[in-house]
């Protein structure tokens, strides 16, 4: 694999239902490339609450997914509402999830800790009222 | 023990089969916050939940777990059966709580 490969994906809001489809469609595709069972576990979860979180709070964006062979790095720009503190958002266990959210089993303040948690190098760039861009790296070698 | 295993030994009720009957579980793991469950699940773990919403399957599927258990008769809904079966993940159901359902697995599959 001695190009980089970009996979574009659209997340529509409140569509739980189609939630995991972009990051089950990624995991598929690294499998395929033989990445480590590691690497992609940590892409599958960044990218799946990354997802949970466009649906949730922002009114849907794009992921872009792009691979080389030492990397995959996952963008994720959202439509808004953006944070208000970035470093609140980050502490585990803080949420401004609706309840009907928390009954599904989101909302816990995990999101962004996970996805933190999960890949090597995160970023985040965020305009209250513009909208919210998330980079996540994660090593294929890691 | 694998999965189609669990289901003769338990009798619980099959929704839907999966595509990999023939997979061995790897543990039992409870939990029903999607968030924990997707950084802690090991690959073919039977996971016991109540949550029966299209989001735990799409959990079952990022994490590799072996099969969902619904406990306390937890209703699966239309679109969570839907994605089940077309993504191929075993999931069954029984009456029992959540801990003596993992329990119940746990002795079957602890020689």
């Amino acid at each position: 694999m001695s190009d980089k490969i970009t996979l574009r994906y659209t997340v529509t809001t409140e569509d739980f239902t189609r939630a995991g489809e972009a990051s089950g469609d990624v995991k598929r595709k690294l499998k395929k490339m033989n990445v480590s069972p590691a690497a992609i576990r940590k892409v599958a979860i960044a990218m799946y609450e990354g997802e949970i979180n466009m649906v949730i709070h922002a009114n849907g964006g794009e992921i872009t997914v792009e691979i080389t062979q030492n990397d995959i790095t996952m963008t994720l720009a959202d439509h808004g509402p953006g944070m208000q503190d970035v470093e609140k958002c980050m502490q585990a266990g803080y949420s401004t999830a609706p309840d009907n959210i928390r009954s599904l089993g989101f909302g816990a303040g995990m999101g962004l800790p996970n996805m933190k948690k999960n890949s090597d190098e995160m970023t985040i760039e965020t305009k209250p009222g513009v909208g919210t861009t998330v980079v996540m790296k994660v090593l294929i070698e890691s | 023990m694998t999965i189609s295993e669990l289901a003769a030994q338990t009798g619980f009720q099959v929704l839907s089969e999966g595509e990999a009957p023939d997979t061995q579980i790897s543990g039992v793991f409870c939990c029903d916050l999607l968030s924990v469950c997707m950084s802690h699940l090991n690959a073919a773990n039977a996971w016991v939940t109540v949550m029966g919403n299209v989001n735990a399957v799409a959990v079952a599927v990022l994490t590799e777990a072996a099969c969902i258990i619904l406990a306390e008769n937890t209703p699966l809904d239309d679109a969570a059966l839907e994605k089940a079966k077309q993504q191929g993940v075993a999931v069954f159901r029984t009456e029992l709580p959540i801990f003596e359902a993992a329990k119940r697995i746990d002795s079957l599959n602890t020689p």
